[in-house]
């Protein structure tokens, strides 16, 4: 990930232990510890509401890495993710309801249930490319909404259903903070995955297939096999975020799990930037916190009350309009604004990178 | 009988939808998914006309259909126009965005609640009795017969009309079009346009028929189905795929369960994306261009 990162005088390893380090440099890993820290103590300081937020992003971190790993580095457009988040969901939904399933044993289990959904995902992906693929995951994600909708019905939870507060061990898990650390703790544990995922054989094989499939098959890399193990994987992390929503909201409803929300998802990725985990992580915490944002413009507006009813259609306005200026004006995303100003310190008194191969 | 007119009437609302996304992506490629968007801003245009003009139908809807046409226009003039060259799939995700501003904008404009444009414009809406023992309300009658009035205007205008024929050289190689001196911004405009003036006309009649709330965008992404299941590009498999996702639909509704109305579509999606991804009457393209 940092191999991108412009370093002004360049950064040369002289080991094997240097390579596999995940943190380059004593710059990176002083902010890394320093984040951290402000991680550990912002559920000490923040009142509940922002504590909310916060665990709200991890959640939306978790979802965004796994679509990162799909769409942005192996190429694999997926309209249809929140059906593996309803997947998840439902599982843990499900299993706790009708079996009084522990946590412990709900999470797994909607780890497999969204890694058998990645395989029928990823089936068409064997055969379609771009867009036919993109519109099949959309189909899929009305097919797994309506099964869920069809077990509210048939069950008699017409309004959703509620889940008790998992314990573990005898340890109930309640609370805002409880929750922040447990989110956390995926998110990271997200994060690790995907990073060690993407500098290994099967991320090769991703970008490889992601720039050219003739060409990855040509190398010897199994596309099909790759194309599935992508869906696998980053269907069974967002089934587990489905699930880890459940939990947190103790409610499950197919209303959450809309078109929308596949949308906001791709969304996130769009505008963190492409091909990059950090924009998974920053178009996350701008889509979860944009309601929030507009909200609190609106307030501050005179006579806020009069528009509290029109409130989320303002929202879906705005977010539309900030999509589309992503889209049009900067594709690389939040990301790509922050690469632009890092080479901006690093190059200044100077306009312009060198061109790559020009002769000195 | 009635189950055979309920079939013909949704195909028909189907299929005068599908033709906008036909239009589209047979000239250039780009699959528009702000489609139901852009048909319910047809009929909430016409209802903003009929408010404005209410002693005066004819020129209400007359009106409402311009704007339209100047809707659809002005999308590709100052959204698509900035995509051409992009990405197909940005392309895509914009018009997903567009959909979304659409959709809050309109909310903001008119409410979610439902509303009757057809109370506005002093229409009633009388249910006809067909030989054989089947009834279909007037509004539905008219709108099959203006599906295949539309298709029909289609067909002799993409093979006879000047115009026509320059949006079809576009489609099929859009470099040579051009060099042949066929201005390709006016091109893409133009089925811009008339893909949103379909939409809206379906949006329109069915706002009259059965009323208006902002969950129109759903028969529209239904809609959406029957064009690909037909062929993306092909104007008769439109016709075809909203005949069969439309018996699809209707029949599983009255013999299996009518939750399964917003799904069937797409069941029928996948299972003719997994058999045929090109579609019944579509050309076989190749998806990955190098």
């Amino acid at each position: 990930m940092s191999d991108r990162m412009p370093r002004a005088s360049g950064y040369f390893r002289t080991g094997y232990a240097q390579e596999m380090a995940l943190t380059k440099t004593r710059l990176e890993r002083v902010s890394l510890g320093a984040f951290v820290i402000a991680l550990l103590v912002y559920p000490h300081l923040a009142s509940p509401f922002y504590l909310d937020l916060a665990s709200q992003v991890f959640l939306a971190s978790i979802g965004a890495l796994s679509l990162m790993l799909l769409t942005g580095y192996a190429g694999q457009v997926s309209l249809g993710h929140a059906g593996l988040l309803a997947a998840g969901a439902f599982t843990a939904g499900i299993l706790s309801k009708e079996l009084a399933a522990p946590i412990y044993v709900t999470i797994p289990a909607a780890a497999v249930t969204g890694a058998v959904l990645g395989v029928i995902f990823g089936l068409p992906s064997l055969r379609l490319r771009g867009l036919y693929l993109a519109v099949s995951t959309l189909a899929l994600h009305f097919v797994v909404v309506y099964l869920g909708g069809e077990y509210e019905t048939k069950r008699g939870f017409s309004t959703g259903i509620t889940i008790d507060t998992p314990v573990i061990f005898g340890f109930r898990l309640y609370g805002g903070k409880i929750w922040y650390f447990i989110l956390l703790a995926f998110a990271a544990a997200t994060l690790l995955i995907c990073v060690n995922l993407l500098r290994s054989r099967s991320g090769r094989a991703w970008r490889a297939i992601q720039a050219h499939e003739t060409v990855a098959e040509a190398l010897g890399i199994s596309v099909a096999g790759y194309k599935l193990l992508a869906f696998v994987i980053s269907s069974a992390i967002a089934a587990v975020a489905g699930a880890l929503f459940a939990y947190y909201r103790s409610f499950v409803s197919v209303e959450a799990f809309s078109l929308f929300l596949s949308i906001q998802y791709v969304a996130m990725i769009i505008i963190g930037g492409m091909g990059s985990l950090l924009g998974a992580l920053l178009g996350a915490l701008f889509v979860t916190l944009f309601p929030y944002l507009i909200e609190a413009v609106l307030l501050k507006l005179p006579d806020a009350q009069s528009y509290a009813g029109v409130l989320f259609a303002v929202n879906y306005a705005a977010f539309g309009v900030v999509m589309i200026l992503f889209l049009v004006f900067e594709p690389q995303g939040l990301v790509g604004i922050w690469r632009r100003i890092q080479s901006y310190f690093l190059l200044w008194p100077f306009k312009h990178k060198p061109v790559a191969g020009a002769r000195k | 009988m009635q189950l055979t007119v309920n079939i013909v009437v949704l195909a028909s609302i189907y299929a005068l939808i599908a033709c906008g996304y036909v239009l589209i992506y047979r000239v250039s490629r780009v699959l528009n998914l702000a489609h139901g968007e852009l048909m319910m801003l047809g009929a909430y245009l016409l209802l903003a006309t009929a408010n404005s003009f209410s002693g005066n139908p004819a020129v209400a809807i007359a009106v409402a259909v311009a704007l339209s046409l100047t809707v659809g226009v002005m999308v590709y003039v100052f959204l698509m126009r900035k995509m051409t060259g992009e990405m197909v799939l940005a392309a895509v995700l914009t018009t997903v965005a567009l959909g979304i501003l659409l959709r809050g904008v309109m909310v903001l404009i008119w409410s979610a609640q439902q509303q009757y444009p057809g109370q506005a414009l002093g229409f009633s809406n009388p249910a006809i009795a067909l030989p054989g023992g089947g009834r279909i309300s007037t509004f539905a009658a008219i709108l099959v017969l203006m599906t295949a009035l539309t298709y029909a205007a289609l067909f002799v205008f993409l093979r006879f009309g000047t115009w026509g024929v320059r949006m079809r050289a576009a489609g099929q190689n859009p470099l040579l079009a051009a060099q042949r001196g066929i201005n390709l911004h006016a091109v893409y405009a133009l089925a811009w346009g008339l893909s949103t003036l379909t939409g809206s006309i379906a949006g329109m009649l069915i706002a009259l028929d059965s009323g208006l709330t902002n969950t129109m965008v759903i028969i529209g992404l239904k809609a959406f189905p029957a064009a690909l299941v037909g062929g993306l590009d092909s104007l008769v498999g439109a016709l075809a795929g909203a005949l069969i996702i439309a018996a699809a639909e209707v029949l599983s509704i009255q013999y299996i369960d009518p939750l399964l109305s917003d799904v069937v579509p797409f069941l029928v999606l996948i299972a003719m994306l997994v058999v045929r991804p090109w579609g019944l009457f579509g050309t076989r393209e190749e998806l990955d261009r190098v």
